[in-house]
């Protein structure tokens, strides 16, 4: 670890805590309102899924169109397993039920990505694209007919495990963890698949290993995602978990910049907060919303960032220090 | 030891027989040169030895084991690495990410510890930046190391091939038609260069090239294929007087 990179930790590490002590001064004083803080748990849960969906969208270059299945069998495990373990009489702390749904939320997640990355990730682009759609309607409908989880009626009773103090955590520690997998032999070893799948495969890659690795992950923290979506609405229905969500986490990925982890961050705030904003012009709202994807769309297709990183101890150096730190290729640190 | 033998190897593609009972042997730092006319199916041919095809027939021996049905990941754990006709390097990558990315199999530290930055990561990520970099000097390439490869001059992105395919320590190197869309000056420093990393890497190296003063420059044994066979195989003065050849080359 050499002195650049831990100044930029550190940088970065001060910077979250501001951030952290600005919301929770904002919400002490109530200048956040409840509704307000409700709206800035469910961007944080749309910041994991849509980093979660960059790793394949992005860093693998897969068109993945079925991510709300991931989530959806995420949210329904976890949920019903704290339902059970309540049911039970297990009586553990808030944070520690939390972690657990998560684990569990992942980790069957994280498995239903094995078994449906294995056999389709043979297929490229559009065709995969489908075949992902297909998988996430069936997850869907299988919940809406599962009565164990109540069916069509929603799964009730969820204990409500969110406040923003831990949400807001989570969400650094994952894009923390989503971020270092990028820049690790195996993010490397991703990326250059999306890059050259043939020349991977000559530079000694085990390609289909990679991709079903790089799927895996991405439900993985999809299914956390759908944990605390679980643990905070406190209320399931298969309806919520529709093609058009999916569609919804692909947009905020294809807007912040395919493979690049802030744009993600930045355009899941905008897209969740923007539709909130726009409340008041009631029936425009949709309109407005689709106006600003088109305009963006066209003059800037690849994305706000494109696939580079916004580097805070970049934009320090170039503000305070103007030294020319211009650096095309990684981008830095968050 | 011969490094590389392949045995009577044939490529059916439905009735056209691409390759017909190809052999074969490659010895120890040898640098050998397979040439024959366009479509004589000496792509087919590397092709082959690559595991990108399987040979309908025939064998193919790397270091004593078979690699026929062998992925072509794990044919190059075994010692043969690759250059392409037309560069695919990683384009919106710098260049020592191309090479590192070919470095994968000795950086060892597992997913955890990669994403949670142990020890481990940053002592096995320094070796590796240390040996690329290597590499790259090696091919006075070091001012380029953050160049995104798209935007390195042509005869640079030959270089970063050759670098990323020697980075995951072949014994034998295949080269397919590194010359091509270069200028004489540029060929005449890639001649230096093959020679120099055959020596100083102690590796095989078998190239395919249309550029005869390239191919009879620096080539120990030259095989000429035609039509999926081999027409004649010697030293560049044998075959550069050779009926067979002539009568490939320019007909009847």
């Amino acid at each position: 670890m050499n002195k650049n990179i831990r100044r930029s930790y550190i940088i970065n590490a001060l910077a979250i805590i501001a951030l952290y002590i600005v919301f929770i001064v904002l919400i002490q004083t109530k200048i956040m309102n409840n509704y307000m803080v409700g709206i800035a748990i469910s961007t944080c849960i749309m910041i994991i899924m849509a980093l979660s969906l960059n790793i394949v969208a992005g860093f693998l270059g897969e068109m993945a169109l079925g991510h709300a299945g991931f989530m959806a069998i995420g949210a329904y495990s976890s949920a019903y397993f704290t339902i059970s373990l309540i049911d039970a009489g297990v009586v553990l702390p808030n944070l520690i039920l939390l972690i657990l749904a998560m684990i569990v939320g992942g980790v069957v997640a994280g498995l239903f990505g094995i078994i449906i990355g294995a056999p389709t990730l043979r297929l490229r682009g559009d065709y995969l694209g489908i075949v992902t759609i297909g998988f996430s309607e069936i997850i869907r409908i299988f919940f809406v007919n599962f009565q164990p989880t109540g069916g069509a009626a929603g799964l009730k009773g969820i204990t409500r495990l969110l406040n923003f103090n831990n949400i807001f955590w989570i969400t650094i520690v994952i894009a923390i963890l989503i971020f270092t997998l990028g820049r690790s032999k195996h993010g490397r070893a991703i990326i250059s698949i999306r890059e050259d799948e043939i020349a991977s495969e000559s530079a000694g890659i085990p390609t289909v290993r990679y991709k079903v690795l790089a799927f895996s992950i991405a439900a993985f923290f999809a299914g956390i995602g759908g944990a605390l979506y679980a643990h905070y609405q406190a209320f399931l229905e298969p309806s919520k978990f529709s093609f058009m969500f999916s569609i919804e986490m692909f947009v905020i990925v294809v807007l912040g910049g395919l493979g690049s982890l802030t744009g993600s961050i930045i355009s899941a705030i905008i897209l969740t907060v923007l539709p909130e904003m726009l409340r008041g012009f009631a029936e425009y709202r949709l309109l407005i919303y689709s106006l600003v994807l088109i305009v963006m769309m066209i003059f800037r297709p690849q994305g706000m960032l494109g696939r580079s990183e916004f580097s805070l101890t970049k934009l320090i150096d170039s503000l305070i220090l103007r030294k020319n730190t211009k650096n095309p290729v990684d981008g830095g640190e968050i | 030891m011969s490094v590389l033998v392949a045995k009577d190897i044939t490529m059916q593609f439905g009735g056209l027989t691409a390759v017909d009972h190809f052999n074969l042997t490659l010895e120890l730092q040898e640098l050998v040169g397979l040439i024959g006319p366009n479509g004589a199916g000496k792509t087919t041919i590397f092709n082959m030895l690559t595991g990108v095809y399987i040979p309908t027939k025939g064998d193919i021996i790397l270091n004593g084991e078979s690699i026929i049905k062998k992925s072509t990941h794990d044919i190059v754990k075994l010692g043969a690495s690759r250059t392409f006709q037309n560069i695919r390097l990683f384009k919106d990558l710098s260049a020592i990410q191309n090479v590192k990315i070919a470095y994968h199999n000795d950086i060892n530290y597992n997913l955890i510890q990669g994403m949670l930055r142990t020890k481990k990561f940053w002592s096995e990520e320094k070796k590796a930046h240390d040996e690329c970099m290597k590499l790259l000097e090696i091919f006075d390439m070091g001012e380029y190391a953050n160049t995104l490869a798209k935007n390195l001059p042509y005869g640079q992105q030959r270089k970063l091939e050759i670098a990323r395919a020697l980075a995951s320590e072949p014994k034998v190197l295949m080269l397919d038609e590194p010359a091509a869309g270069m200028n004489p000056n540029e060929t005449t420093e890639l001649m230096e260069t093959i020679n120099f990393i055959r020596n100083k890497f102690e590796i095989t190296v078998l190239l395919i090239e249309h550029d005869m003063k390239l191919v009879m420059g620096i080539c120990e044994r030259i095989v000429v294929v035609d039509y999926g066979k081999t027409i004649a195989e010697g030293t560049p003065n044998e075959i550069k007087n050779n009926k067979d050849v002539i009568r490939a080359y320019l007909g009847d």
